[in-house]
């Protein structure tokens, strides 16, 4: 009745039977998280960070197995590490720069993230999922500890929601049998099949893609370099394309393309997938193997993220093609996108409109990573004669000729969503700014002495003054904003000054909870900051 | 003396390799080599120095 769909890598919330179970009448919870996978876990610890009472329900007892998402990107490492838990995974990945492609047996394109100086956090790290959602887990048992007011039941299975308008009453089954919870908000994070999303009549819409990939992590000794390699056509032939890349624990992630037309099952035994890896790693490689899988995905989306009390976030409102590590990655900016807007509106400091701006903007980057994936996808596996007579022309012209590299897809790697034009923007009015840090965009990392500037940012409002005069802070309707002021020679490196002034002599940055520029300008008005303050609050 | 451009020269080049390959969604293979034909034709008379075609012949030629 509640058996367990996956095997667990980590049982950390058993089955405990709450008194909400043996109530008359239903308990009404501010917050529900639907489903404890790393986008429900972090939506968690979000809104339990900033007071506000949430509690989860995954129908398991801890986290699944297997190493699924293995790429997390630099803006998701400093979202996780304004929970406080970006450290712990930056300590266990595996950080890697540089990629390699390969046509058949030559390389025709190598790329190197090339890591800016002056960012607390690298481009990428590797690491298996299952240590990414323990890190999370980890800071939740802490901020619990510390007060914030999150709870998990485990074996707790969402069956049925019914809305009223103003709250959500769910049908909850457990070992001891079936109650009901009620919720002024229901967040559906509850994955690529998200039954939320079924039981709301909302489908998926986009592109299902006729292939199926095999993914084999393996353990072995081995000396390929911490690097990226892919191939198409690969010469040893073990499929249509072959990935190599490493993770902590002496894991490698090996990924090879089947085609459409397979028997998974026979894939799947060991013996076939034997055959496969000794054709790409030589009979005399000694491996274990950790984890295999054969995956088909899609590239498609919720048409809308809010419905009324109901909001969706990670995979269950979009879903991407592995190319390019927008999955998990693009699902943890939804969390912190959405995790200060719903604060604001719990507490009743902004409309519940706001709300609608999450959508706004999260489908705006799950737009961006849909084209991005569908792209690669494309090009990886063309579909018809023509595009791969063009995917092949490029491979062989892109040994020789520089102006062919630039096509060769393998994956565009996630990178941080720009707002650019969206409704919460407020004023850009900084002569001579940066285009990086325009408003809408991600607030780059700077160094200040031994730290880092994104350490001070975030959580809250704040007044980002670079050698210009600001109130220390301002308020509205009880939300305030408060300043941050720095000078350019803060920074030796004149990494903040390149990064934050451009041509200009000084600046004033509004930034959001989420790090996010909401507005700038040269020098402070205090009319301005507030009107700005107030509209990226969603009030006007 | 111009000499045919081998670095990469176009803004957007995910995008314009989209473009390439939807215009030839729905086309039979005849039509699609016939599209290419006319492509081909089209952009050789927008570059137009004559030492330059002959370099891109050449490129394409790719011999081994």
């Amino acid at each position: 009745m509640l058996d367990d769909r996956y095997t667990l890598a980590f049982k950390l919330y058993p089955y405990a039977k709450v008194a909400d179970q043996d109530r008359d009448a239903p308990v009404r919870h501010p917050v529900v998280v639907m489903g404890g996978g790393p986008i429900g876990m972090a939506t968690a610890l979000d809104l339990g960070l900033q007071g506000i009472p949430v509690l989860v329900l995954d129908d398991h007892e801890g986290i699944g197995m297997g190493s699924r998402a293995i790429c997390f990107s630099k803006r998701c490492l400093e979202v996780a590490d304004r929970y406080g838990c970006g450290e712990a995974m930056l300590d266990k990945g595996v950080v890697w720069n540089v990629g390699k492609v390969f046509h058949d047996d030559r390389q025709v394109f190598e790329f190197n993230l090339l890591p800016e100086k002056g960012h607390k956090f690298p481009a990428f790290i590797n690491l298996q999922q299952p240590y990414f959602e323990r890190f999370i887990i980890d800071r939740i048992w802490q901020a619990q500890k510390e007060g914030a007011p999150i709870e998990i039941r485990g074996k707790n299975r969402v069956d049925a929601v019914e809305e009223h308008g103003r709250y959500v009453t769910l049908d909850v089954m457990t070992p001891d049998g079936p109650y009901k919870v009620e919720a002024d908000w229901l967040i559906g994070c509850d994955g690529a099949g998200s039954p939320l999303r079924k039981m709301l009549g909302q489908e998926f819409e986009g592109r299902v893609f006729e292939d199926n990939f095999l993914i084999a992590d393996i353990k072995m000794q081995a000396d390929f370099p911490v690097e990226r390699w892919f191939w198409f056509d690969p010469y040893f032939k073990s499929g249509d394309s072959a990935l190599l890349h490493s993770q902590p624990d002496g894991v490698w992630r090996i990924d090879f393309q089947l085609g459409w037309d397979i028997d998974r099952k026979e894939e799947l035994k060991q013996e076939n997938i034997d055959r496969r890896l000794k054709q790409m790693l030589g009979d005399d490689v000694e491996y274990e193997m950790v984890w295999s899988s054969i995956y088909t995905f899609q590239c498609r989306r919720m048409r809308e993220f809010r419905h009324g009390r109901v909001i969706f976030a990670g995979d269950a409102a979009h879903q991407v093609s592995p190319f390019g590590a927008r999955g998990a990655n693009s699902g943890m900016q939804d969390v912190d996108n959405l995790g200060w807007k719903l604060g604001l509106v719990i507490e009743g400091k902004a409309p519940e409109s706001l709300l609608d701006t999450y959508h706004e903007e999260r489908s705006f980057g799950a737009d961006e990573n849909i084209l991005n994936s569908t792209r690669a996808t494309d090009f990886i596996t063309p579909k018809t004669k023509m595009s791969r007579i063009f995917r092949d022309a490029v491979l062989d012209l892109s040994e020789d000729h520089a102006f062919a590299r630039p096509f060769v897809n393998s994956g565009r790697l996630s990178v941080p969503c720009t707002y650019d034009g969206l409704s919460l923007n407020g004023p850009d009015e900084l002569p001579g700014g940066p285009a990086r840090s325009r408003v809408g965009s991600a607030c780059p990392d700077a160094p200040l002495g031994g730290d880092y500037l994104l350490g001070k940012l975030g959580g809250s409002f704040t007044i980002l003054t670079i050698d210009a005069d600001a109130p220390e802070s301002v308020e509205v309707d009880g939300i305030t904003a408060t300043r941050l002021a720095l000078s350019a020679s803060d920074d030796a490196t004149g990494a903040l000054a390149e990064r934050y002034l451009g041509d200009a002599e000084s600046a004033v940055y509004l930034i959001r909870p989420d790090q996010h520029v909401a507005a700038r300008w040269s020098t402070c008005d205090e009319t301005a900051l507030r009107a700005a303050l107030r509209h990226a609050c969603g009030k006007d | 003396m111009n000499a045919l451009n081998t670095t990469a020269n176009i803004n957007d080049p995910d995008g314009f390799y989209g473009e390439l390959i939807a215009a030839h969604q729905g086309l039979s293979d005849d039509e699609s080599e016939a599209f290419n034909a006319r492509l081909i034709l089209t952009l050789a008379n927008h570059v137009g120095d004559r030492e330059v075609l002959r370099e891109a012949l050449a490129v394409a030629a790719k011999k081994e």
